[in-house]
């Protein structure tokens, strides 16, 4: 490709007889500005999987860390459960709740595409779309469920 | 060309598989983690407790631990490669995810052990 397409410049080089209104492959500007790029939807579910995925992470020794407080004992189990009731607490619980789910539902779009299901732009970005309304509403429901 | 992560042989292949394989099962103890605080609205130390002192729970928790130890690592393993271009820092980032890891992996075993 690279090859055809400088070969090509070329040719076109020898017709025109100017080379500064010609531009070559690799001079091409290029824009990486995040802010500026308007990505598709699959993008957006994509790279939100990869940051949910982070967090989660993150969140391992938090998680194992209230598991040994919450089984050490009835006491430890109350501090716990009080700490993690005080309403600052439940939203980050819901938040951390809302990046498992989106994980969980947009892994399951990877899982389907991996059985070929959805791999079509249509059905791709149908199959995002389906991924940010269904993750939603599981985070919206588990909202209700806390409080 | 296909780095390998966990095997020499089958280069890309395996990690793949272990990362949909855990997805798998995570997912489905999930669900079931998800059923038992359905069940107990009011959960109690007891439930809690009893709940964790059952062998089978006890056994799927470890295989969950597996799970999530491997799947991490093939995640973060991705990410890092994808956005760190510098190989020092790279390689000390993955060391650093694998120590973690295997730091949290055995945190979570000492707390099912004691119960």
């Amino acid at each position: 490709m690279g090859f055809f397409s400088s070969k090509v410049v070329v040719l076109y080089k020898q017709k025109r007889g100017n080379d500064t209104t010609v531009t070559n492959r690799d001079q091409r500007p290029k824009n990486l500005n995040l802010f500026t790029i308007r990505m598709p939807i699959p993008a957006i579910v994509s790279i939100l999987h990869r940051l949910s995925g982070i967090l989660l992470f993150l969140l391992i020794p938090i998680a194992i860390w209230g598991l040994n407080l919450s089984l050490k004992s009835a006491q430890d189990f109350d501090n716990v459960h009080q700490f993690l009731t005080t309403p600052m607490m439940k939203f980050a619980i819901w938040f951390c709740l809302a990046g498992f789910l989106y994980h969980l539902v947009a892994g399951i779009r990877h899982l389907l595409m991996d059985i070929n299901i959805g791999i079509e732009l249509k059905t791709g970005r149908l199959s995002a779309i389906l991924t940010l309304i269904i993750a939603a509403s599981l985070i919206i429901l588990t909202g209700i469920w806390l409080w | 060309m296909v780095k390998s992560v966990l095997s020499v042989k089958h280069q890309g292949l395996t990690d793949w598989f272990i990362q949909r394989v855990s997805a798998i099962v995570m997912a489905i103890y999930s669900i079931g983690m998800l059923a038992f605080f359905v069940m107990h609205p009011n959960l109690t130390f007891d439930d809690w407790h009893n709940l964790f002192a059952c062998v089978a729970v006890k056994i799927a928790t470890i295989i969950i631990l597996i799970s999530l130890l491997f799947h991490a690592w093939v995640g973060m393993w991705t990410v890092f490669t994808d956005y760190v271009k510098c190989y020092v820092a790279r390689f000390t980032l993955h060391t650093i995810v694998i120590l973690a890891l295997m730091a949290f992996f055995f945190a979570a075993l000492l707390v099912l052990w004691g119960i």
